[in-house]
């Protein structure tokens, strides 16, 4: 053992030895001749002779060293290769399989590697939970936390070591010509101490800066500085400013901290317990377990905690719970079961790569039978022709594998361009090390894999049986014959299986964005303005500044229309408890509504019919309350009557807010989201109260082309006013759809690929066939066969296993469409459309790759055929 | 040289373990004796006795370490390790078995 180390550490110091003991030897040897009487060169040259030379012994000694074990490997790389490059359409083909196979799968792993795999730059991460509490009955109403319930859970919780909680969103700041919009949070001091991060220099925030009324204090990420400051320690103790106020900067996290999302900039939150309720939800949170504690523990103190405050406070007792998430799971919820069915859909890919490299490594193999048996007459042992047959696979394994490997790295950047969000910052999905050890690793696997069955079939035969088959190359045996169509029935069964998910996925994805969504999305253009409180202190000069941006924007040439609303469409997520005017409720039954305030022309610019009474006009604003409601709503709770002159008040009982008279009902629409079944919805029309900053322009034409007019008009009217969020709608329903749309081309082109590899192994399959039983059917045609009894003879083999493969992939399919379920929209896994359509695509493909084998069959010459024989 | 035949297969390994069970020998040594032992019967090409005498080493039965001779060169010696010696037993049953089997057939066809 310790002479092996030493061999492979200094073979120098080896060979020197050795070289010392053969010299000994024939100094010996040559002393013993000179006693003999001879001179000493005679006496050298005798022993060197009597030796077998110096140099031979030397080098029969190396010989039989491991090292050599080597050199016969790489002599079995050097046939290997040459055998590779003899066959080069097999070759490209086994290559082009596997490097298919291998890429898809790298690609898809890598994707999984970025989100579930690739550790956040958190210390302890498995300790950092997402609170969230939701409502019991609303399954929209979740993922936010209350402000004084955060206060008095942070108070008795023993369990966690801190909470904070956060707001994300953009900061306007000021630059040295105009404002720069930087993706930032609102946060308290728990959140760092949570994530506990230190920061690169200064300090984060503390108890202090985060009480009503402190100092405004700045926290900035190292990418920030790096831009603004140059990298400069002064930055500390200058201020980040906005239209509205100045924070001194007092700390820089270190790089790649952003958190939450892309987050550039932390300022803190002050909310002011007094004016803070037990009723709004609009805060996210996150928290850091002790050491040793369990989520699930954790999740009962909160829970029990949250019951102890809800009795405590019986008025605002909503009986909503809370719970606690591991941070990544949070994260990753939206796309972990995507991934996951994501990686299945390209295993079956791989296995269906590998099925069909293993089939031709099969017909290989057999077409070199007797080149076997003559080898292994002459004396190979079994052992050295399967090392030889495995290193064949493991070369096309290896070239697979780099073209995997480059397939993933260029397919990566083609598939983020698929994605029309800006990720957040911790998704990371570069090839990296993890990445690649993965590809090496599938890439062993698929080589061995398909080298499997023909290295056990083809070295271990009957020896005399294939050389008395001579070279022609055709010894199938039964087993093998079985083998072969096993592996073609394989493939097509996973195609099957691959087509109807993919089916499902597409019909849904179809679905989802070519429902209807109520109003007209065709060039429609929504801008957010950002104006600073200090130049419109109060409600009268906001809505000057409403009114003159709607008249003038209106005015451009190639604008139809304008409104203003405080969310676009489809990403409304305001929402409000509500009464019905003499049915009142326990809060705990009382139900929430998606609330929109609006100005005047808000449905004439979406074209949203109104159904009853009528639009507001600017006469509403401040005006007694008035409301219009979707035809949902208005149905839902007055179904046999009208619902104009109902009325509506928002807000917990207690809060006696004013009542609002429904004075118009209008066509439902999707404000929510796309996946969003809920249409129930209702308009107020904007006030004093409540200035709606995003406007909706209906354009003549493609709206996009206006934005720089747009824009030039709105800073023309006011310099510190910025605009954000320029997006058409047809742009929003992308982004409302783009992870259905990701996973639905990535399922697509999986699935062709996968198709592709099991139409060429079908293909293989039926062309070797009828090469075996050309004789066959040579005979049958000289003996008067009909060219459709040939037909038949071919096609029905082909047929069989296309009937099988469909069968047995019906069967996989039924099981494995289930874990598309939670990505799919209003479709169900059993999707006749989609499984009808899987069934015709494979037939089709099927009945294609049969086409040239079949013809070959019928052209067989019975002259030349039989001659060969 | 002259034609005088090779060691049977397998053999030569069990002479060396015989020759070097008898004490501490370097490689020279070694081949005299079996010279000597085997009354110039067999022809001991060096060439084979030294890939022999690495391997026996690296398989255990040997080892070796470098020590002074009377003449005070350095050589390396080998010694039989006890793994060696029970290889050596095991190999001796085998060969008196087969030469057994050999004689008793060449007994019983003559």
């Amino acid at each position: 053992m310790i002479r092996w180390i030493q061999r492979l550490f200094s073979p120098r110091a080896v060979d020197r030895q050795l070289g010392a003991e053969l010299r000994f030897h024939l100094d010996q040897q040559a002393g013993d001749f000179m006693a003999q009487g001879m001179n000493r060169e005679e006496a050298y040259r005798r022993a060197a002779i009597a030796m077998g030379g110096l140099e031979q012994v030397r080098q029969r000694c190396r010989d039989r060293r491991w090292e050599n074990y080597l050199e016969g490997l790489s002599s079995d790389f050097q046939l290997a290769l040459r055998r590779l490059l003899k066959e080069p359409r097999f070759s490209i083909l086994a290559v082009a399989a596997l490097g298919l196979g291998i890429g898809s799968t790298t690609l898809v792993f890598s994707l999984a590697n970025g989100l579930l795999l690739r550790p956040l730059p958190y210390p302890h991460l498995d300790r950092v939970v997402a609170v969230d509490e939701y409502s019991p009955t609303d399954v929209n109403e979740k993922g936010t936390v209350n402000f004084l319930n955060y206060v008095d859970l942070r108070a008795r919780t023993r369990l966690l070591s801190d909470i904070g909680i956060y707001d994300e969103g953009n900061i306007d700041v000021l630059g040295r010509d105009s404002a720069e919009s930087i993706p930032g949070a609102i946060t308290t001091q728990g959140v760092f101490s949570v994530l506990a991060v230190a920061p690169l220099l200064g300090r984060t925030l503390n108890h202090d800066d985060c009480l009503p009324n402190a100092p405004l204090v700045a926290v900035i990420s190292q990418e920030f500085w790096q831009q603004h400051y140059g990298g400069d320690p002064s930055a500390l103790g200058q201020y980040v400013e906005t239209e509205d106020h100045r924070f001194r900067i007092i700390g820089v996290m270190p790089a790649g901290f952003h958190f939450p999302g892309r987050a550039e900039l932390w300022l803190p939150l002050q909310t002011d317990p007094a004016h803070a309720n037990r009723t709004d939800y609009n805060r996210n949170a996150i928290a850091r377990l002790k050491p040793g504690v369990s989520v699930a523990a954790a999740n009962a103190e909160l829970e029990s905690l949250l019951q102890e405050i809800h009795r405590e406070n019986p008025v605002s007792n909503n009986n909503w719970h809370i719970r606690a998430v591991s941070l990544r799971r949070a994260l990753t919820a939206d796309y972990s079961r995507a991934v996951m069915s994501l990686l299945v859909a390209v295993a079956f890919l791989l296995l269906i790569a590998c099925a069909n490299v293993s089939y031709l490594l099969l017909v290989r193999a057999s077409a070199r039978a007797s080149e076997m048996a003559v080898r292994a007459a002459i004396g190979a042992s079994r052992r050295r022709l399967m090392r030889q047959l495995g290193t064949e696979s493991l070369m096309l394994g290896a070239a697979g594998c780099a073209l995997g490997v480059l397939l993933a790295y260029l397919g990566t950047p083609a598939l983020l361009s698929l994605i029309p969000i800006e990720l957040p910052s911790w998704m990371n999905f570069s090839v990296d090390v993890r990445v690649l050890f993965f590809a090496l690793g599938i890439a062993l696997l698929t080589a061995l894999g398909a080298g499997l069955a023909p290295m056990l079939s083809s070295t271990g035969g009957d020896l005399t049986l294939a050389l008395r088959e001579g070279g022609r190359g055709q010894s199938s045996s039964r087993g093998q014959k079985t083998l072969r169509r096993t592996l073609i029935v394989v493939e097509l069964a996973l195609s099957m299986v691959l087509l109807v998910g993919a089916g499902v996925m597409v019909h849904s994805f179809r679905d989802l964005i070519s429902q209807n969504l109520g109003y007209n999305s065709q060039n429609l253009l929504s801008l957010h303005i950002n104006y600073p409180d200090r130049s419109y202190p109060d409600g009268s000069k906001a809505r000057a500044l409403v009114v003159e941006l709607t008249e003038k924007m209106a005015a451009l040439p190639g604008v139809i229309s304008v409104a203003a609303m405080t969310e676009p469409p489809l990403e409304s997520s305001w929402t409000r408890i509500f009464t019905i005017e003499g049915r009142p409720l326990p809060l705990k039954d009382m139900k929430f509504v998606t609330h929109i305030v609006i100005t005047p022309g808000y449905f004439r610019t979406l074209q949203l019919p109104l159904l009853q009474g009528r639009d507001f006009s600017e006469a509403d604003y401040d005006a007694p309350n008035v409301l219009i409601v979707s035809q949902s709503f208005a149905a839902r709770h007055w179904p046999h009557e009208s619902a104009i002159g109902k009325r509506v008040r928002f807000g917990p009982p207690w809060n006696q807010e004013p009542w609002h008279t429904v004075i118009g009902v209008v066509a439902d629409s999707k404000m929510r989201g796309l996946q969003q079944a809920e249409t129930a919805a209702v308009y107020l029309p904007y006030s004093s109260e409540v200035t709606p900053a995003t406007f909706l322009v209906r354009a003549s034409a493609d709206p996009l082309q206006l934005a720089p007019a747009l824009r030039t008009l709105i800073t023309g009217i006011d310099r510190s006013i910025s605009v954000s969020r320029v997006l058409t709608l047809e742009q929003i329903r992308e982004r409302a759809s783009w992870r259905q749309r990701f996973f639905s081309v990535l399922m697509t082109c999986f699935t062709g690929i996968a198709l592709i590899l099991a139409a060429v192994g079908f293909y293989a399959m039926l062309s070797y066939s009828v090469f075996l039983q050309r004789q066959e059917i040579a005979v049958r045609i000289a003996l008067g066969a009909s060219y459709s009894s040939v037909l038949r003879l071919v096609m029905s083999e082909g047929l069989r296993l296309v009937g099988i493969g469909r069968a047995a992939g019906a069967v996989l399919a039924t099981g494995l469409t289930r874990l598309l379920q939670s990505q799919i929209f209003e479709v169900s896994p059993m999707d006749p459309l989609a499984w009808i359509a899987a069934v015709l695509v494979l037939i089709v493909v099927a009945g294609l790759a049969m086409f040239d084998p079949v013809r070959k069959a019928i052209r067989v010459d019975p002259v030349v055929a039989l001659r060969e024989q | 040289m002259t034609d005088r035949p090779e060691f049977p297969k397998g053999t030569l390994d069990m002479l060396i373990l015989k020759i070097v069970g008898l004490g501490p020998t370097h490689g020279y040594a070694i081949s005299q004796r079996i010279q000597q032992i085997s009354n110039d019967v067999f022809q001991l090409t060096q060439g084979s006795l030294y890939p022999a005498l690495h391997r026996l080493e690296d398989q255990g039965w040997l080892a070796a370490e470098w020590k002074e001779t009377d003449t005070g060169r350095e050589a390396k010696y080998y010694k039989l390790t006890r793994k060696g010696q029970r290889q050596f037993d095991a190999e001796v049953l085998t060969w008196k078995r087969l030469t057994d089997a050999v004689t008793l057939i060449l007994q019983t066809t003559e």
